[in-house]
């Protein structure tokens, strides 16, 4: 099974490809639009801001695939801001669209809690998880990010805390996300990477 | 639900090896940095930060080859510095595995360069590394290694670095570093109190009860030690687990081994 991890020129990727890798999977860095259109599941990693991201996507003629991709059933898992990407909008770039999947927009972390919101916490279950499936119920995932997607949210599968309800993993059909870093979170997180690969077979 | 406090160890980089600075001696070599990474990793550490501390502009090249050895070893976060002067140096860190990048000396003397690295790759990737004395009852920042004062306030600069773009406060005392005292706790509540990101405290490090009081009377979200994980004298596990009876809310490795039951189970 090939998985294209998008590059769109920032992302930290090796950890992702490594740990992907590392579970059997044959990782292709996907820069160009026919490696998205000839990919049988995508992975959407990014760090940093929502507008360098989606513009970064733009340059590189991959946001119109990456939309036919999920738009005709192709699995793609967002990784923190390629979660939020998977959004309409986010307050970090109001000029700028995402992918659009789901219609909520990603807002910032509240003023009354530290921000970015980094370290290690646990999930609030909101409903049945195919990437959750097997992780205990007070499983640690790590998050670094100051901006997140509402906890209601229609595609909310688990829900995180820190001054605000936020969705910290989406799942809908094709569709899933997590704004923690799987890669990043020690043996959970390669259980939920692994549940991410079991979905496509 | 509760954010973890972190426990994170710290390898001080020379030369490709992981070193400790002994009084009168110099430095003792603590062995390669991956094998420690891929130990810590194991044994339940949050995070790694490495730090070169070659003095050396040659230790460059084998610095970036030393964070690619770690980074190898890791599924937790990776917090890399030491010497970054510019946006170069600073990407070519990241690009090399690192998941954050702490900057000091240059960044007090060019404060843009925190908005530059921030912009660029996010706020979640700058770690402000601050080295403090405490002189006539406040604290001041020094720079290089502790040796260069800077004139400014401690909590003033931690602020504007933080208005900069940086995620992150590494606070190091440096009145307490190397003394196995206990961190300084109240400068690290100082900093918390006054800036709107983690603050991780370093210095002093040496008996479980620190620990405990820097992530209470310390107001800290993290805690990074040396070598007293380097000398196996604390596991990180003990420690964690000391933590969690005391009511600090630490992830715990136990949780992962319930996963590989499950998942052992689940075939």
């Amino acid at each position: 099974m090939k998985i294209a991890v998008i590059d769109y020129g920032a992302g930290n990727l090796p950890s992702v490809e490594r740990a992907l890798g590392g579970l059997g999977a044959d990782v292709e860095r996907a820069t160009q639009p026919e490696q998205v259109k000839a990919a049988h599941a995508i992975v959407l990693p990014g760090v940093g801001h929502f507008g360098a991201f989606v513009a970064g996507l733009r340059e590189r003629n991959l946001t119109e695939p990456l939309r036919d991709a999920g738009k005709s059933g192709v699995p793609i898992l967002g990784i923190c801001l390629g979660l939020q990407a998977m959004f309409s909008s986010s307050e970090e770039a109001p000029e700028e669209y995402g992918l659009g999947f789901f219609s909520e927009k990603v807002t910032a972390l509240p003023t009354n809690v530290k921000s970015p919101h980094i370290g290690w916490n646990q999930l609030r279950r909101v409903r049945e998880s195919r990437l959750l499936c097997g992780v205990p119920a007070d499983g640690y995932f790590y998050f670094a990010h100051s901006f997140a997607a509402p906890g209601s949210a229609a595609p909310t599968v688990a829900a995180c805390d820190h001054g605000v309800s936020f969705a910290a993993v989406i799942e809908q059909e094709n569709l899933f996300g997590v704004q923690f870093h799987p890669e990043k979170s020690g043996e959970t997180g390669v259980l939920v990477l692994q549940n991410f690969m079991e979905s496509l077979s | 639900m509760t954010l973890a406090r972190r426990i994170i160890p710290c390898l001080d980089v020379d030369a490709g090896r992981v070193v400790k600075g002994v009084e009168f001696e110099g430095l003792r070599d603590m062995g390669d940095p991956a094998d420690l990474a891929a130990r810590y990793n194991r044994e339940g550490a949050d995070e790694l930060v490495v730090l070169d501390i070659s003095a050396s502009n040659q230790g460059r090249g084998t610095f970036l080859d030393t964070i690619r050895r770690v980074a190898e070893q890791l599924n937790i976060p990776l917090t890399a510095g030491g010497g970054i002067r510019t946006m170069e140096e600073g990407r070519a860190v990241l690009l090399a595995g690192a998941d954050k990048v702490t900057v000091n000396t240059a960044a007090v003397r060019r404060p843009e360069l925190i908005s530059e690295l921030s912009q660029q790759f996010g706020a979640q990737a700058v770690v402000l590394s601050l080295d403090v004395k405490r002189t006539n009852g406040s604290w001041e920042a020094y720079v290089r290694g502790g040796r260069e004062a800077t004139g400014r306030d401690a909590a003033d600069w931690a602020a504007e670095a933080v208005n900069r773009g940086a995620g992150e406060i590494l606070l190091t005392s440096i009145d307490r570093d190397g003394t196995r005292s206990g961190f300084d706790c109240e400068v690290t509540a100082k900093i918390a109190q006054t800036v709107t990101v983690p603050v991780i405290a370093s210095g002093g490090a040496s008996r479980f009860d620190d620990f405990l009081a820097v992530f209470t009377a310390g107001c800290a979200d993290a805690a990074l030690a040396a070598s007293i994980f380097h000398l196996d004298t604390h596991s990180i596990a003990e420690l964690k687990r000391f933590l969690a009876a005391h009511g600090v809310p630490v992830r715990r490795m136990e949780n992962s081994k319930t996963v590989s039951r499950v998942r052992s189970e689940s075939r």
